[in-house]
């Protein structure tokens, strides 16, 4: 094997990278100005509620920072795992991760209702609560994966890379426990309360992190006129294959266990069958565009070196996971709470037995859509200062 | 490759080190000296365990029509509506059940229920959620973040965010835009020694007595009596967090 060389990624021009990076900054300004509107008069002019706790923001938050663990499974796989075709790309994989949960945080922490007040979050801690993990297991995460990138990067620290990478890698698998565990702990919501909670946002990660990989590596290539070889790319996509199998695996596992369980009939049937919005959410969303179209893309002979297949199989994996946090997290409290077991409300001074609407308002999308924005600007800037991409991944 | 020509000759490492320098400390010191600020503010409450408040709600009493404690707990708290009821503050609510089987209709009103162990103060990862020591679960308006934690882990529906900014509020609530809220179980008159709630005082007044508010520690008191001599219900009672809000006739 020749030796490899890894070069700061410039485009053809640099008028490319301006303008790229100025529609970037441009879709973040506007987030911003969302945020600010939001914050200023108050969370009535989203589309969130008293009965609709969390909405879009969270919906996309989540998505970023899920994903982001994920995508720092291409650097584990290297230097954990020692896997020799991925070892070039453990840089960028550590890049995109702390692109995307930046990102993340960013929607989170500028949807509460007190960012101001993020201090307090970081300086009082109840153990008890996950959320209080969290921010320690998401702050960290920028810490070790920061470190991480450095062992990589300077020939001087590269004999700590394999600890750093193993403590990288057992951090992730934490933080996306964690993350799921958000929902895992909520014993009041029948959508909730479940273990598997915590694994299936384990796999999720996997499935949307590397998709997001391989999209922004693909780009990346195209963007800095550099040869991409079709071995990694087929190997990264029997990757994402397995993952998007595994997701459904959970899936089912979940749904199987809920409609075992009569208590949790209502949900499924919400869910799967006359939920409305989230039905088609679930059944065309997540199962047909997130799970089917990929697979076969992935699997079928006639596309079995197809560059095209593979991104738009990307990209499917991508729509389909957003589909499956809408519905987790929206279709989750759009379910009426079932305080009165067998008695129904004929009448309710708070909406008490009736499904939630919930309409997006274009500030929300627009957030949601900043902390994108945010994490590939930092992918942009980080690649263009940082040597993280090999001069060439020709096979 | 290497000669573009927008390349810049930064010295990346100082840089770097100095950018994570920076942030770091612009981080860490204003928690540290908030923190040391703060340390003066954690003396006791004066609440004592020797109490529990609670109530007790007789649902057979709750009359149809009637909405006096709701809009007396309104008044009390200065909870003033925008016409947006889905985002408007409820601390207190009337709800109307029928049985599925028997067609058996109940009328009661739900409020924060005051949990021995509650979700809400589990999940709160700043510690604004706290129950004192005589089981009055209340929300720390200083601290709250607003994360909505809390109102996502209720099995009550029983907390409000506050969704708008405002203006003349009640001394008897201080409340705070963006952040959340709930039932105070009147803590104000409770600590200003009169046991009586809004809620309770307004059910009075219109004759119905549905609600009765007390210590139920004291075995003299007219709620543990009730208690004692009547079989009580706890909404949710599957979760065992041991409700300081019990219901009659339910």
């Amino acid at each position: 094997m020749s030796k490899l060389y890894y070069r700061e990624l410039y485009c053809g021009t640099p008028v490319r990278f301006w303008m790229g990076l100025a529609l970037l900054g441009s879709f973040i300004a506007i987030g911003l100005g969302a945020a600010y509107y939001m914050e200023h008069n108050g969370h009535w002019v989203t589309g969130m509620s008293n009965q609709m706790v969390w909405g879009l923001p969270h919906v996309f938050a989540i998505f970023l920072i899920v994903a982001a663990s994920g995508a720092l499974n291409v650097a584990s796989i290297g230097s954990v795992f020692g896997g020799p075709l991925y070892k070039p790309l453990g840089r960028f994989s550590s890049l995109l991760a702390i692109g995307l949960l930046a990102g993340g945080l960013m929607v989170l922490v500028l949807d509460l209702g007190r960012p101001d007040r993020l201090i307090v979050a970081m300086t009082e801690y109840n153990f008890k609560s996950i959320f209080a993990w969290n921010v320690i297991l998401y702050s960290g995460f920028f810490a070790i994966v920061g470190v991480y990138l450095w062992t990589m990067i300077d020939r001087s620290v590269a004999r700590y890379k394999r600890t750093v990478g193993f403590a990288a890698f057992f951090w992730r698998i934490a933080l996306t426990t964690g993350t799921g565990s958000i929902f895992g702990f909520l014993v009041a919501r029948e959508a909730y309360d479940a273990a598997i909670m915590a694994p299936m946002f384990v796999i999720m990660s996997f499935s949307y992190g590397l998709a997001f990989f391989i999209i922004t590596l693909i780009a990346a290539y195209i963007w800095g006129d550099r040869e991409l070889g079709d071995l990694r790319l087929t190997r990264l996509k029997n990757l994402l294959g397995v993952f998007v199998g595994a997701v459904l695996y959970f899936t089912l596992a979940y749904n199987l266990t809920n409609l075992y369980v009569t208590q949790h009939h209502g949900i499924e049937r919400f869910v799967l069958l006359d939920g409305g919005i989230y039905t088609q959410m679930f059944w065309i969303g997540q199962i047909l565009i997130g799970s089917i179209v990929p697979l076969f893309l992935i699997y079928s002979p006639a596309f079995e070196k197809s560059r095209w297949a593979i991104a738009v199989a990307s990209v499917a994996v991508l729509i389909g996971g957003f589909f499956q946090i809408y519905v987790i997290v929206i279709g989750g409290q759009a379910y009426p709470m079932n305080l009165f077991p067998g008695k129904e409300v004929i009448e309710s001074g708070f909406y008490d037995g009736q499904v939630i609407n919930y309409m997006p308002t274009v500030p929300e999308a627009a957030l949601g859509i900043a902390g994108i924005a945010v994490a590939l600007a930092m992918v942009a800037v980080g690649a263009r200062v940082f040597k993280v991409f090999p001069e060439t991944l020709e096979d | 490759m290497s000669n573009k020509s927008d390349q810049q000759s930064v010295n990346r490492r100082q840089f770097i080190g100095g950018t994570v320098a920076a942030v770091g400390a612009l981080t860490i010191a204003p928690g540290v000296i908030l923190h040391a600020a703060t340390e003066d503010d954690k003396a006791s409450s004066g609440a004592s365990s020797e109490h529990r408040w609670g109530m007790v709600i007789d649902s057979n009493k709750c009359a149809e029509g009637c909405n006096a404690c709701v809009d007396a707990c309104n008044n009390e708290h200065g909870l003033e509506g925008h016409d947006r009821p889905e985002t408007d503050a409820v601390w207190i609510r009337a709800v109307k059940l029928k049985d599925k089987q028997t067609g058996h209709v109940n009328r009661l009103v739900m409020m924060c229920q005051h949990c021995e162990h509650p979700p809400c103060v589990d999940v709160c990862p700043t510690n604004a959620s706290f129950k004192r020591d005589d089981g009055i679960v209340l929300v720390d308006r200083h601290r709250c973040i607003g994360c909505r934690y809390c109102m996502m882990a209720c099995p009550y529906k029983a907390r409000s965010f506050v969704h708008e900014a405002l203006s003349d509020q009640s001394v008897n609530a201080p409340r705070g835009k963006g952040c959340v809220e709930s039932c105070t179980l009147c803590v104000h008159r409770v600590d200003a020694g009169v046991m009586q709630t809004a809620c309770q005082e307004a059910c009075e007044k219109e004759g119905h007595a549905a609600i009765i508010f007390g210590d139920l520690k004291d075995p003299n008191s007219e709620i543990s009596r009730v208690l004692k001599s009547n079989n009580s219900v706890q909404i949710r009672a599957d979760l065992e967090l041991n409700t300081g809000v019990r219901y009659l006739n339910l």
